[in-house]
């Protein structure tokens, strides 16, 4: 209990370090949202100047990251300047939807990755293993963008798969089941583009901790005793070489949150990431800053939620802390 | 000569060809890169010929004419009653070579009027296989000194933090943990949206190499703390310091020869990491922009739905993202073995 709770003062430290960070940078950075509209000739100077004084953008930096923290506190977290709405509305819907591509692709690359991995690990140096290998250093070297964009070819090409957003455009009128489907037909292209490339990195670990494991004494003993291969492997190694993999799994979300947001912009999902790049192109700092500390929570909680998990599941663990 | 020397030197082989065939960029391409060909916009790749219209056997392989098919949009038809035979060594236009020297010298071209397309043409008309081999200069050369300032700001940080540790030690490694934990993706976007958009070819290329290089430093600088915190122990270090000598030689001659090995591991393991940073970037509009071919820019043009559907041969810099980075890969992986077999 007591390690819990120093990682959550832990994380507390970190948000805090990301938000100062992030506002260091738009200190440093030259020009702001209304410098563009002062090459507009229809907008007078005197128009910029008081909507500066309005969002409170002439004020000394200090100043502005205490505005900011109590508008986090009040559930803002800033003012969008152009959507005119605080950001907070924006960022919500757009994470949840970020949040459902990522989780599934999560749970999804994990399923498939440890038994892949435990496999080849089991039968180390045979041909599958060495296709395994082979595979998965193929893969690794296919970066998302070019994955994400072989599978739009792909399904555009073939017609098999919608493309594009995340529900048909008369998806209102739909009954829930014929809803249910068309979604999961959108999730399928960002989806599998996810999972494959997450999945090269995961099995390798996968096979590396089960193949130390494997090695270890004990297992000897559980076969000795006439245990099955299947009850060896997933009942006695797996929890024994799960501790590096479930501390895998909250770094992991971290992967996958960057390369949701090409995947979301390629695909055009609503998520955080295509709301983050149009912001950065119009430099709307309120929603930059703001999609840094989601994405900045989700892998804080991720870690955290691994952590739990190591404590819950591993009773080495639980002695140390 | 050991099995891991030998997956070494084969797989730097292999990178060693992809990079000269991209410094000599000039050479190898036919035509520059900004050359237009106003008439054949979106040409399929060339296809080479052995026989001609009357079914003679030509040993030197030539390319046909092609005329667009009348009532259509960038369809072609080869017209083979023109055959312009392939040729080794021509001279064409005048290039540079890492701006050194100049030469007219090309690898292969075709007669006059004849066009080689290896890998098709852009809406411009514009050859993509050139334009991929000049876009790897641009690309590869935003990768390599991302990673050598993301090397030598980890290496500086991770040095000083692991040999004198302490307040600094606790600070900086309080500090990377910060970088190390952000994804990447989202950092690299939002400090990008602090910095100006609207800027000369030039200024962009430092600005993305320094934004890409300088958010990377922690992982190095981790890794380089935790070997120097391990080397600056040992007792051949202590004896050095009785003898009266500096931290400065300390650390040239006893600490800092134990962390090449990861430096050159991370190096091959970033710089494929960073040429896709910049492609990305660049593919988003927020990198290097045209007429600056780099291979983010050359891929954006696929975010227009009939590029993406009808012209198969504007993947081209995808391929050579996939080679470029299954090379780095297959030296990281080699580097990596080398190092652990040596280290046990």
């Amino acid at each position: 209990m007591r390690y819990l709770l120093r990682r959550l003062l832990h994380s507390v430290y970190l948000l805090a370090g990301v938000s100062v960070l992030c506002f260091l940078f738009t200190d440093l950075a030259p020009g702001n949202f209304f410098d563009e509209m002062k090459l507009s000739p229809q907008i007078s100077p005197n128009t910029v100047a008081a909507l500066k004084t309005q969002y409170g953008l002439n004020r000394p930096l200090p100043v502005r990251y205490l505005l900011w923290v109590k508008s986090v506190v009040r559930g803002e977290w800033g003012f969008s300047f152009a959507y005119n709405s605080p950001v907070w509305d924006l960022l919500a819907v757009r994470a949840k939807n970020t949040l459902l591509l990522t989780g599934v692709a999560t749970i999804l690359a994990w399923l498939i990755a440890v038994p892949l991995g435990v496999g080849m690990a089991y039968w180390r140096g045979s041909w599958a293993d060495h296709l395994g290998m082979g595979g998965t250093s193929l893969l690794l070297s296919l970066p998302e963008l070019v994955l994400a964009l072989g599978l739009l070819y792909f399904a555009v090409r073939t017609h098999s798969l919608p493309v594009g957003g995340m529900s048909a455009l008369n998806g209102e009128s739909y009954t829930f089941l014929s809803r249910l489907r068309d979604r999961l037909a959108h999730l399928v292209i960002p989806v599998a583009t996810l999972v494959v490339g997450s999945l090269p990195l995961l099995v390798r670990h996968v096979r590396a901790s089960m193949i130390e494991v494997l090695d270890a004494p004990f297992i000897q003993a559980v076969r000795g005793h006439g245990v099955t291969a299947a009850r060896t492997l997933f009942v006695y190694a797996l929890p024994a070489a799960a501790n590096p993999l479930i501390s895998l799994l909250g770094f992991s979300v971290g992967g996958l949150l960057g390369a949701s947001l090409l995947v979301e912009v390629i695909v055009g999902w609503p998520g955080v990431g295509p709301l983050l790049l149009e912001a950065t192109m119009a430099r709307d700092l309120y929603i930059v800053i703001g999609a840094v500390m989601i994405s900045t929570l989700f892998m804080i909680a991720g870690n955290l939620l691994a952590d739990a998990a190591l404590i819950a599941l591993d009773p080495r663990v639980r002695t140390r802390a | 000569m050991t099995s891991g020397k030998w997956r070494i030197r084969a797989a730097g082989m292999f990178l060693g060809l992809v990079h000269a065939a991209i410094l000599f960029a000039g050479f190898v391409a036919p035509v520059e890169p900004t050359h237009q060909n106003r008439d054949f916009p979106f040409a399929p790749p060339t296809r080479l010929h052995l026989l001609d219209a009357q079914g003679d056997f030509h040993l030197r392989p030539f390319v046909c004419g092609r005329d667009l098919r009348l009532g259509t949009f960038f369809e072609y038809d080869e017209n083979c009653a023109d055959h312009y035979p392939l040729r080794w060594f021509v001279n064409g236009n005048e290039y540079r070579i890492a701006g050194l020297f100049t030469a007219r010298l090309h690898l292969f071209g075709v007669e006059a009027p004849g066009q080689v397309f290896v890998m098709g043409s852009d809406n411009f008309g514009r050859d993509v296989f050139s334009r991929v081999l000049y876009g790897g200069q641009v690309s590869l050369a935003a990768g390599l000194l991302a990673t050598a300032v993301s090397l030598c700001l980890g290496a500086l940080l991770g040095t000083f933090s692991g040999f004198y540790g302490g307040w600094i030690d606790e600070s900086f490694m309080r500090f990377a943990e910060l970088f190390a934990l952000l994804p990447w993706l989202y950092l690299l976007l939002a400090v990008r949206a602090f910095l100006p958009l609207h800027i000369t070819p030039l200024r962009a290329f430092v600005l993305v190499v320094a934004v890409i290089g300088t958010i990377g430093w922690a992982r190095p600088a981790r890794l380089v703390r935790g070997i120097v915190l391990s080397a600056r122990t040992r007792k051949y270090v202590l004896a050095s310091r009785g003898f009266g000598a500096s931290d400065a030689h300390i650390l040239r001659r006893h600490v800092l020869p134990h962390t090449y090995g990861v430096l050159l591991t991370q190096a091959a393991l970033l710089v494929p990491q960073y040429v896709i940073a910049e492609v990305t970037l660049s593919f988003f509009g927020l990198g290097l922009s045209e007429p600056m071919p780099s291979w983010g820019n050359l891929l954006a043009s696929l975010q227009q739905y009939n590029v993406l559907v009808s012209y198969w041969w504007m993947f081209a810099p995808t391929l050579a993202l996939v080679v470029l980075s299954f090379g780095y890969l297959l030296v990281a992986d080699a580097l990596q073995q080398h190092l652990q077999s040596a280290s046990v």
